[in-house]
């Protein structure tokens, strides 16, 4: 049974130089840290719901990786923004619009065949974009990426089983992953979106070209899904925005009860 | 010479000697069934209680408290399955012992049946329901059955960290403002009288405590357990400046013990009888999860098959 400690906390990272382009590189940082945030906390609706035991601990672990990559990069980010934000403000005290996840991300859970194929589309860009970050001239986030990359290696594998696992085990489990598949395929087109400000850092060397990750992704994803006798659709469209701060109602949701006891008592240390 | 020694004879021999009984051993029925009712009981109570806690994980008013909470819960789930394990070496599965709990033949701890309302309520359970677990299995790292001995001294080496998260939670509400404080004596009141009766029946009713002891399955009894955790709990509440909720409550020197009130055994009796505020709740949880989940194990099955 593989079980991990939490990771610890950002009090165990290293206070880094503030580069010249501290601003972008704050949000940049902070666009991660959502990710992993909300990714997390999709995560850990699971405790107590999951099919059976050891996939009860193996969900947890990923939770626990994602909200300890969320701290790390928060803790940055309060870091460059310099006005004293702590993670717990990032998290707790902005509203849908203030944050910048992809929306791929914030879907609910689904049945356990949303949560993993989403799990799968995910890892297989994360372990990509880390790679690429770990080389960033940034220190601060190229030390992160290098540990959470060694997470997402894991997490790749025992999602990219479960594609398997789904694909050839029974028509039930092949048809519940092929509906997950069409329903997240929209989603998947905005993890390889450039915009100006990630352009500018990808010119200073600090932030990696997501779009260039496109083909290597689709060459594992296609790999992947031949193997499980699954299928691509045709055509998905492409939805995107959360990097703007435009959501999915479901954000909001996950807020408000992420964020209900800090709202009801504001203020208070916990 | 002396005639050969019968099983009965050799096994008693061991217990006498505080020998640990292994899985391959011969050992009496009615110690295997005791054994399995005991240890899967045990596990179940590790999972169900995973719910009322499990359920404010997304709730968690920090990142930190959520993180920890999250890896305590999963240690619990962790726990379960050390103990369904140790209970499958007596010749159950888990399937099975799942079956027994979903049908309500097999029990788990009722501290589960009480509802968690608040956030004070996540600190108290682990302060006080995790404190309470410690101290019986403590005790429990002693029984005879060397596979239940052996989860014990794993599980006991995770539970004092979740205790101290569930102190470290009351501990901050306490220093914190009067409407956390409140929510701490809250969660105090509903939570004392509930955690004394996680020990179990007086010693004299006790349906299976006799036997259990006289096993070294048990070693120490329901009431010098609940006093052990009484003396501890009680200094931890002055700390905190909270009240526990017994007027009786009392420090008798003459004993070297607190003196405390009479358990509600009327209302012990309702929850272990299945009409606890949450007992429904609870199940049809576990069930729900279990039924979602059969596609699941289905596929996985069909998948291992094919790849044998
Ligand atoms: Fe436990
Ligand atoms: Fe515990």
């Amino acid at each position: 049974m593989s079980r991990r400690l939490p990771t610890a906390g950002p009090q165990g990272a290293r206070p880094h130089a503030i580069p010249r382009n501290g601003s972008d590189l704050c949000v940049l940082t902070t666009r991660l840290a959502d990710d992993a945030l909300i990714l997390g906390q999709r995560l850990s609706e699971w405790c107590s719901n999951a099919p059976f035991l050891e996939e009860e601990l193996a969900l947890a672990n990923t939770a626990l990786d994602c909200l300890g990559r969320a701290r790390f990069l928060y803790a940055r980010a309060g870091m460059l923004e310099g006005k004293g934000r702590d993670e717990d403000d990032f998290a707790f005290a902005r509203g849908p619009e203030a944050f910048a996840n992809l929306l791929i991300c914030e879907l609910p859970r689904g049945d356990f065949a949303f949560t993993l194929v989403r799990q799968f589309l995910f890892d297989s860009f994360d372990v990509l974009y880390l790679r690429a970050l770990a080389d960033s001239t940034d220190d601060a986030l190229a030390g992160i990426a290098a540990k959470a990359l060694k997470e997402a290696d894991y997490h790749l594998r025992r999602s990219q089983s479960w594609m398997l696992r789904f694909g050839q085990g029974t028509e039930e489990s092949h048809r519940r992953a092929q509906l997950a598949i069409s329903a997240l395929a929209p989603y998947t087109g905005e993890m390889f979106e450039m915009d100006v400000l990630e352009a500018r850092l990808l010119t200073d060397g600090i932030a990696p070209d997501r779009a260039a990750l496109k083909t290597p992704w689709q060459i594992r994803l296609s790999e992947t899904l031949s193997e499980a006798h699954l299928s691509w659709p045709e055509s998905c469209g492409n939805i995107s925005g959360g990097r703007a701060g435009r959501h999915t109602r479901h954000l909001e949701a996950l807020l408000d009860e992420m964020q209900a006891v800090t709202r009801e008592m504001p203020g208070l240390s916990w | 010479m002396s005639p050969a020694l019968s099983h009965e004879e050799i096994f008693a021999g061991r217990i006498a000697a505080d020998e640990r009984i292994e899985p391959k051993d011969w050992m009496p029925e009615g110690y295997r069934r005791n054994l399995i009712r005991q240890i899967s009981q045990h596990a179940h109570s590790e999972v169900i209680g995973m719910q009322p806690e499990g359920a404010w994980i997304t709730r968690a008013p920090s990142l930190k408290r959520k993180t920890v909470l999250l890896a305590k819960v999963q240690d619990e789930g962790g726990h379960g399955l050390y103990l369904y394990s140790a209970a499958e070496t007596l010749g159950t599965s888990r399937e099975e012992m799942i079956q027994a709990l979903q049908s309500g033949r097999a029990k788990y701890a009722s501290i589960f049946n009480y509802p968690c309302m608040s956030w004070g309520d996540v600190g108290a359970i682990g302060w006080l329901v995790d404190g309470a677990a410690i101290v019986n299995q403590i005790s429990l790292q002693q029984t005879s059955y060397g596979p239940y001995a052996r989860a014990m001294v794993r599980i006991c080496k995770e539970e004092s960290f979740h205790q101290r998260q569930g102190y470290d939670i009351m501990l901050n509400l306490c220093r914190g403002s009067g409407e956390q404080i409140a929510m701490a004596q809250d969660a105090l009141d509903r939570w004392w009288w509930p955690s004394l009766m996680m020990f179990g029946p007086h010693d004299a009713e006790s349906a299976h405590s006799s036997r259990s002891m006289a096993w070294k399955i048990k070693r120490q009894s329901n009431d010098e357990l609940r006093q052990k955790f009484v003396d501890q709990t009680v200094p931890q509440a002055e700390f905190l400046g909270l009240r526990i909720p017994d007027p009786k409550l009392q420090w008798n020197e003459e004993r070297g013990h607190y003196d405390f009130g009479e358990i509600d055994w009327e209302e012990f009796a309702r929850v272990v009888a299945g009409d606890g505020p949450c007992n429904a709740e609870r199940i049809d949880h576990h069930v729900r999860a279990h039924e979602d989940g059969a596609w699941v194990r289905k596929a996985m099955l069909a998948y291992e098959e094919r790849h044998r």
